[in-house]
């Protein structure tokens, strides 16, 4: 059942056949509330492997927990997410492993104040996928080349700028080998002249084929890089559209005004 | 002066108890008190009310009734044990107490983002706190600790005084009831006993609290 609603509901809109490939996120009925307040209202996603999905919309609107409950660290109260097929379970050792398959970029970084570049990055190989710390050094040096910052490896997280930063917490988030990875805002907490590395190594990502879940209002990324553009107010999905169409000719009248504020700017 | 030198021996296995009796309520409260911030903060309710109950109850209980307990409640209900061994659990149990909620409060202050990053690349619960949330609590945790620590230390000699015998406060009391000693350089021996103690406690205290600071 909710297979069936998945699939009529999110063909891709890109024309690259991502459409016969199965879901590998499924939100379906998705209702959340923070008290009285109603953040996520019936929230039906389908996202298939390989497509980068670019969420849109105002301030509290909800696009931060949307991310945050796709690796559940938020709860729902009414619905089902799924992963690749399973169901996020409860709290406990078997979230921990589907968790380990969904890489998050914050805001605001946060990598392991403690710990070096290196050892911010080799953690979770180490630890979760039980890799020897001689194999996961290596990848390790490997992912840090390629957002560009290996000879950062020992310095502690403090020392680095933001735009290094936010690099190195995606690196993190790959050396999991995530089946997908969510980005809440992954620029915002940067100066301009940072925003574009990250954008960077974002879009070479989604060239390699990543699926990517991406809160951002960088239009400039969304045009390049997404597949689909979703556009949430008050907790609804209002609309879903390729990023050409959506940014030319948004149909409602919420993204309209919305667009219409951030395009001034 | 006399009753000190007369009874260098006396006072020095009482220091040698006491201390046992310190390192060991330090050990049992330390790791009792760790976990208990762990049931805390965790995200399983029942060890969440758990943990709030511990703390609760022996935070707003005497010790000294918490020692009656188990030393008189344990044995009506058939659990024997020494004095020794009740006596250093009472005081395990009503310090952890205390010890928790001063881990809990460094562990508030480590940022949510840690325990969010460190859960989201698939660390269970018990590997983001110890792993990345309590490595960086830490630094904030030493100094109340070290005073909940140093606390106890003196509390022993409550502990003391229940019956355990040969500590430095039975010897003092010993000497002083039954020997008939005066009692002030008497009770001069034993606080001098306890501030053997507390005071390298308190220096140790400071160089742990250096190096954390650095190591950073
Ligand atoms: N932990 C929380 N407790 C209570 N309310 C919350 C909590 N987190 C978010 N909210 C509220 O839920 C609503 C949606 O928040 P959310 O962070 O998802 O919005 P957003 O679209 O990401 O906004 P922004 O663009 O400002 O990041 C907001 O009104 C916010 O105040
Ligand atoms: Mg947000």
């Amino acid at each position: 059942m909710a297979r069936v609603l998945a699939m009529t509901r999110a063909t891709p809109v890109n024309s690259d056949g991502n459409g016969d490939r199965p879901p590998l996120v499924e939100m379906t009925g998705v209702n959340k509330w923070f008290g009285d307040l109603h953040v996520l209202a019936d929230i039906n996603l389908t996202i298939t492997r390989g497509e980068v999905v670019v969420v849109i919309g105002p301030s509290g609107s909800g696009k931060s927990t949307l991310c945050r409950c796709i690796n559940r660290l938020e709860p729902i109260q009414k619905g089902r997410i799924a992963i690749d097929g399973k169901v996020l379970p409860e709290e406990g050792k078997d979230l921990a492993r589907l968790r380990s398959e969904v890489g998050m970029v914050f805001q605001s970084f946060n990598l392991f104040a403690h710990k070096t570049i290196l050892d911010n990055v080799t953690l979770g190989p180490i630890k979760v996928h039980k890799e020897s710390k001689d194999q996961a050094r290596s990848r390790a040096t490997a992912l840090l080349e390629r957002v560009g910052i290996a000879e950062q490896a020992d310095k502690f997280p403090a020392q680095l700028s933001g735009g290094q930063q936010q690099r190195v917490a995606i690196a993190r988030s790959l050396a999991m080998d995530p089946k997908v990875m969510l980005f809440d805002e992954p620029t915002s907490a940067l100066d301009p002249e940072m925003i574009n590395e990250v954008l960077d190594v974002m879009t070479q990502l989604a060239k390699d084929g990543i699926t990517m879940v991406v809160v951002t209002h960088e239009m400039g990324f969304a045009r390049r890089a997404a597949n689909r553009v979703v556009f949430m107010d008050g907790g609804h999905i209002v609309e879903e559209a390729t990023p050409e169409e959506f940014f030319t000719n948004p149909t409602s009248d919420r993204a309209k005004s919305f667009l219409s504020k951030i395009l001034t700017h | 002066m006399d009753a000190i030198t007369e009874n260098l021996d006396a006072f020095w296995s009482g220091f040698l108890t006491s201390l046992g009796i310190c390192l060991w309520a330090m050990v049992g409260s330390l790791f009792l008190g760790t976990v208990l911030a762990g049931c805390r903060v965790s995200p399983v309710p029942p060890l969440r009310a758990f943990g709030t109950w511990w703390v609760t109850t022996f935070r707003n209980t005497p010790l000294t009734v918490v020692l009656f307990f188990f030393a008189f409640g344990l044995p009506a209900i058939g659990i024997n044990a020494s004095f020794y061994f009740f006596g250093v659990s009472g005081l395990v149990v009503y310090t952890s107490a205390f010890v928790c909620e001063a881990i809990r409060s460094g562990i508030n202050s480590v940022s949510a983002g840690q325990a969010e990053a460190a859960r989201s690349i698939g660390l269970t619960f018990g590997q983001s706190l110890t792993l990345v949330v309590l490595p960086q609590a830490l630094r904030t945790v030493v100094p109340p600790l070290g005073s909940v620590i140093i606390a106890m230390f003196k509390n022993s000699a409550v502990v003391g005084a229940f019956g355990v015998g040969g500590d430095l406060f039975s010897t003092g009391a010993t000497l002083t009831s039954a020997q008939g000693y005066a009692n002030l350089p008497v009770i001069t021996g034993v606080a001098i006993g306890y501030l053997a103690i507390t005071l390298p406690a308190g220096a140790i205290l400071q160089v742990i609290e250096r190096r954390v600071a650095i190591s950073r």
